[in-house]
Parts: structure tokens; sequence; C-alpha cells
């Protein structure tokens, strides 16, 4: 079957931050630039982080990046690698005022500069005390980085090519990546994107939990392709789960609310959090609140009648507050738990939140696999950022604010190695395989010829279900090994999803089932690596890590300071070093020590 | 020109939660019985960016033009 082929000198996919970063870096440096989006750009999940950018610019209080640099390996829990984070805490300060000229609204101080604001985890003086770091355009500050960016990408001509899904990436018989294939909805025609580079820049794949803050378009769609074509993801196990997501829905509740007061109850109405965290309450870290929700839900203390949640009360702040101190939330309250928190409390449950794990990556936004003894060799003509990626830099745990800097530095970063490596011709638009489009074709053609085969909808279902349940924020050995078990189960019926309309123009049941494709691959990465590994670190949590004075917090060093690589194919797991060793010579490590706030 | 209800039904994915749930809800109960007008309506509003949609569908922001108002209440039922 002939397919069209598209010839770029690079070609991008996802359009979210870290995209629209990368292609403005090789749009303006006159490289030929395609932009691959399955929505509107603008309409990326950028859309919905609030909480601001980290820098240290210290406008508000004093600064600099070895004490970020610090709050990032600590928040880690050490498995972070250090050249990475020194790279972006040192980078960080570059690319907000970078940001700043590209017209993004941020707030300001009386004085004109960026106005800063404390963020949990961010400190002074190697932690010592709370530091304003944040820089944030009132609460719309991925809105307003997305649109500074989109108008910027606009300016330097770069081509997009909006409501296409990318579907399976190209490599040769050496494993250098030569483009993509997608399928341009509109038409359901399937086309080559052959180009000298790709960057992925695809955002996480939340959606593979039941309860997720995630939009709907987070399905992990270019994690799943590297997996599919054999490339490892690392440390899929680590999930960071948000405390306060409304029960049922998903939808995310501000940490502001507890920043102004709101309390933590379980059904019998008790503070709950002052049993767990003695000094911070309810305002301890994310991991220690979900924690302690979760062992209250467990222990039979869960509200409502199938007690699986507990309650969010701010009944005790006057409507005033409420309105101007913590707009949307009271929106949200009635809108999807039919609660008006001014009167009564609002269900809510730790929810999945963001992708710690993703591609391996580099400092520079090259992907790197193990190759002949090597741990970390460049895959030739690939990179990727943001969340789709790891650097790492976020290790076991993510900091607040930390994702936002992630997606503008590897994004920038990826943009500067290509565009280095394009001028150096170093870069060469290689022959394409005479099979580039086969698996694509053969994906679509076995979806028009299914019969007597599985739901999309009740398979996605089923797989969020059991991620739920094995793979939450609590972790037991004997329900991860089971989850092990039915997660491949799930894999298996995914393979014969079946779809009732055939047609090709617009096929949204298509494309879902296209996306599930990825996230499943997603699923089963992220079980298999939490089973194995026989720690607690970060957001990794599992019951029978012991807290001894050898493993603090169940962390175990000696065993299990290594980053997981799970390989889809044989379902096989590999481990890498981490890098513990800043960039520059002259910098210390951050020597191990034991993770407290 | 007809629109196409396939085009329209994706461009229902959103950035925000908060819109896909309410969304997938009116995709489920009204979507498939709206005629042409409605679905041109519906197409209009959905330029709206997704911070402002969410904000007339929540009512804390006025629906911005006539036009938007018959699939804002349809998007507002629970």
């Amino acid at each position: 079957m002939k397919v069209a082929k598209r010839t770029f000198d690079a070609v991008i996919v996802g359009a979210g931050g870290a995209g629209l970063r990368a292609a403005l870096q090789l749009s303006e440096a006159g490289m030929k630039t395609a932009v691959l989006t399955k929505v509107f750009p603008t309409r990326s999940h950028t859309v919905a982080a609030q909480g601001g950018v980290a820098a240290s610019l210290g406008n508000s209080t004093e600064d600099n990046w070895h004490w970020h640099m610090y709050d990032t390996v600590k928040g880690s829990d050490w498995l972070g690698d250090q050249d990475a984070i020194e790279f972006m805490v040192k980078k960080a300060n570059e690319v907000v005022v970078e940001l700043e000229h590209y017209g993004m609204p941020f707030d300001r101080t009386d004085n004109g500069k960026i106005y800063q604001r404390p963020f949990g985890g961010h400190s002074q003086n190697y932690g010592q005390t709370p530091v304003s770091r944040s820089c944030a355009a009132a609460d719309r500050t991925g809105h307003a980085m997305l649109h500074a960016l989109y108008q910027r990408n606009v300016r330097a001509n770069t081509q997009f090519f909006v409501e296409w899904m990318a579907m399976d990436l190209i490599r040769n018989a050496n494993g250098d990546v030569l483009g993509v294939t997608a399928m341009e909805m509109e038409t359901g025609e399937v086309s080559i994107f052959h180009a000298k580079a790709t960057i992925f820049a695809t955002g996480g794949a939340g959606r593979i939990y039941y309860s997720s803050t995630n939009a709907f378009i987070n399905t992990g769609d270019g994690v799943g392709m590297a997996a599919r074509a054999g490339i490892p993801l690392e440390d899929m196990e680590f999930w960071q789960f948000h405390p306060t997501g409304v029960a049922g829905a998903g939808v995310l509740i501000t940490e502001g609310v507890r920043g102004e007061g709101g309390i933590l109850r379980n059904a019998s109405g008790e503070r709950f959090m002052e049993r767990y965290a003695p000094n911070l309450k309810d305002l301890a870290s994310r991991d220690v609140v979900s924690r302690a929700m979760t062992t209250e839900i467990n222990e039979g203390r869960g509200a409502g009648s199938a007690k699986d949640h507990v309650l969010l009360d701010i009944t005790h702040l006057s409507p005033e507050t409420i309105n101007k101190r913590l707009p949307g939330i009271r929106e949200i309250s009635i809108q999807f738990a039919g609660v008006d928190p001014i009167k009564a409390l609002i269900p809510v449950v730790p929810t999945c939140h963001y992708q710690m794990g993703g591609i391996p990556t580099n400092y520079k936004g090259q992907v790197v696999v193990p190759k002949d003894g090597e741990k970390n060799v460049p895959i030739v003509g690939f990179y990727a950022a943001g969340e789709c990626a790891c650097a790492s830099v976020h290790g076991a745990n993510r900091l607040g604010t930390n994702s936002l800097l992630d997606l503008l530095v590897f994004g920038k970063a990826a943009g500067e190695t290509v565009v280095s490596d394009f001028q150096s011709g170093q870069l060469k638009l290689q022959p394409l395989p005479e099979d580039a489009a086969d698996v694509s074709l053969a994906r679509i053609a076995r979806l028009e010829t299914q019969t007597g085969g599985e739901d999309v909808h009740e398979v996605r279902l089923e797989m969020q279900r059991t991620m739920q349940k094995h793979a939450g924020v609590f972790r037991f050995a004997d329900v991860l090994k089971e989850g092990v078990t039915k997660i491949m189960d799930v894999a298996e019926r995914a393979k014969r999803t079946q779809i009732k309309d055939k047609s090709k123009v617009w096929n949204t049941a298509r494309t879902e089932a296209l996306e599930l494709d990825n996230l499943i691959e997603v699923a089963k990465a992220t079980m298999v690596s939490a089973e194995a590994r026989k720690e607690s670190r970060g957001a990794h949590v599992r019951d029978d890590a012991l807290d001894c004075a050898e493993t603090p917090n169940g962390r175990d060093d000696k065993n299990w300071l290594k980053h997981t690589l799970w390989y889809s194919e044989g379902n096989r797991l590999d481990y890498k070093p981490v890098n513990l060793q800043p960039m520059s010579a002259d910098v210390e490590p951050i020597a191990l020590a034991k993770r407290t706030y | 020109m007809t629109l196409n209800r396939g085009r329209v039904r994706w461009q229902c994915r959103r950035a925000l939660l908060e819109l896909d749930l309410v969304f997938a809800r009116f995709l489920e109960r009204h979507f498939d019985h709206l005629n042409d007008g409605q679905l041109a309506d519906l197409d209009d509003l959905l330029i709206v960016e997704d911070h402002d949609l969410w904000a007339m569908i929540n009512g804390s922001q006025p629906v911005g033009n006539d036009r938007w108002k018959e699939m804002v209440e349809l998007l507002r039922e629970r």
C-alpha cells in the first residue's frame, strides 16, 4: 500500500509546553519543523498548570540555584540524576526571563520585578526556611505560558499539523530514529513524517489510573510508542498522587485550600492529620498526606456509604474568604461533588497527578539506552522532553513548580541539541526502510477486521481499576504480584479491541482504540516496575519495606539506589545507576540523607 | 456546509479535566440529538479558551454570546 510521505528537518510530537519550547528553538534556527498534535496547541494539558514555575531569581527572598538543587535532589529522594538537576536549576532564570521577553504576563512586585511566592518543598539554606521561588501568572500560569510560546512559534513559521495522531516511531536496522507515522484524523489516512530529528513531547499518561487529575488527552502516546519500538521506560513505578482530588471525579482541589485553613476529617469528624504529622498537620507534604488519607480509608474510617474517601472541611472559613482567596473551589465542589463547601464537607481522595518516569534521556534531551555494555548511549535522531521524558530530575518525587521548569529547560535543551547536531551536519536524512509504515497500517487494518473482540471502554476501565487497586498510594507485595498477572491479562484483551464504527473520517472511536494501545504499555511498565522494587522511595511506598536505621523510611540505598528500565518486549527489567555526580567538577554532590521535612 | 459530527465530538476533548467531565456527560446525553443549528452553535462555543469556557459553565463568568446560551445550559445539567 502506498503511503504519503512528508519530509522535514525535524518532527516534534506534542504541542504542550515542552513541544512548543523545542519547536521554537528549531524554527528560529531556520530548521524546517513540523509539530504534530492531536488537539489544538493551546488545548494541551499544560493549560491546567496553576502553581507557577520555579527559578531562584531571588526577587522576593534571598535565593540561589545551590539551594534549589538541594531541594530538588532531596525531593527526588536521591533518585534524581544530579547532573541533570544541576543543569535544570542553573538554567531556570534564563528560561523564565526569556519567557518574560516573549510576553508572558507574570505577576509583578511593586518595583516591577517578577513576583515570587513560596511553594511546598522549596527552601533557603538547604532546607532551613521556606523560600519564595515560584513565578506565576495569577492562577493561569500554564495557560499564559502556552499562549506566549504558541504566538512566538507562529512568528517563527513552525508548521503545525493539528488533529494528527502520531502512531509509531520509525527506526532502521541500526536502531536510528527516522521519524514517525501519523494519522490525520480528518481523513483517517496514515502518512510518514520523515525527518533528521524526532522530538517527543507528548506529556504524561495519568489516565492509566481510575482516579486521575489529568485531562482525557493524557494517554502517554509518546511513552507507549517508544515502548513498542523497543525503547525501555525509566522509573515508571513513580507516580505522584495529589492528596485532594474530588472523590469519583478526580478534579484537583488546590493545595491552597489547606494553606487557607482547610482541614481533613475522617468519617467520625476527627482531624486525623494531627496523629500523622503533629507539627505540620494538614500542611504536611503531598506524599505524607496522601498516605495518611489512605491509611484512614484502609482501616475503615473513610466517609460515605462505601467508606472510600475522606472529607475536606472549609465550613469554618467565611464565604468571603472562600470566594476571594479560593476562587473556583466552590464551583468545582458544587459541580463534581454536589456539595457547597460553605455549608458541607468536600469528599476527597488521593488522586494520580504526575508521571515522574518516562523515556530515558540525558540532560541534553537525547534519548539514551543501554547498548554494548554502556548504560546511556544516545539513539541517533531521537530526543524527548517534558513529562513524557525522564532526565531524571524528579526522581522518586517531584516538587511543585518544577514541572513547568522541566518542560522549559529540557524543551529548550532538546531543541539546542538538535540545532547543534543539524548545523554540524551530524544529522542526516537516512533512507526509509521499505516497511516504514507497515506496523501502523497493520494496527489500523486489525481494527477494521477484528471480530468477536473487546470493547475499548471496558478494557480501559478494567486497566484503570486494576492500576488503582494494585499500584496505588500504598503498595503491598501480594497485591502488586496479583496486579502484574491482572494487568498482563488486560493487555491481552487490549490486543483484541473492536470498534463498531469503521468509518475513516473523524472516527473518534478509532482514535481512542489507538490511545489505549499506548496507555496499556505504560500500565504494564508501572505495575511490573513497582512489583520489582522492594523498597520505599518517594512516591513508591511499600508496606513490606522496613523503616529502620539501615533503611530509613524503608529506603534501601544499598540495593535500590538505581533507575528501573522496563522493556515491553519480553516484559523484562534492567537497571542503571543513579548519577550522584553533578555536572560541574566544582559543585559538591548532595550527599545521601534521610528525607524528612 | 454541514459540520462533521465526529470533528465536533473530538473538539470536546479539552485541556482541563473539569471540561472533559462536563463534556463526557453532555456527549452521552445530548450530542446525538443535536440538530444542525445546535451543532453549529456548539462548534462556535468550542473555540472559547478552556478557562473561560469553564467559567461560563460554572457561572462565575457571564455567557459571552447569546448564541452559546442553549449549549451552556445543556452543559450545566448535572
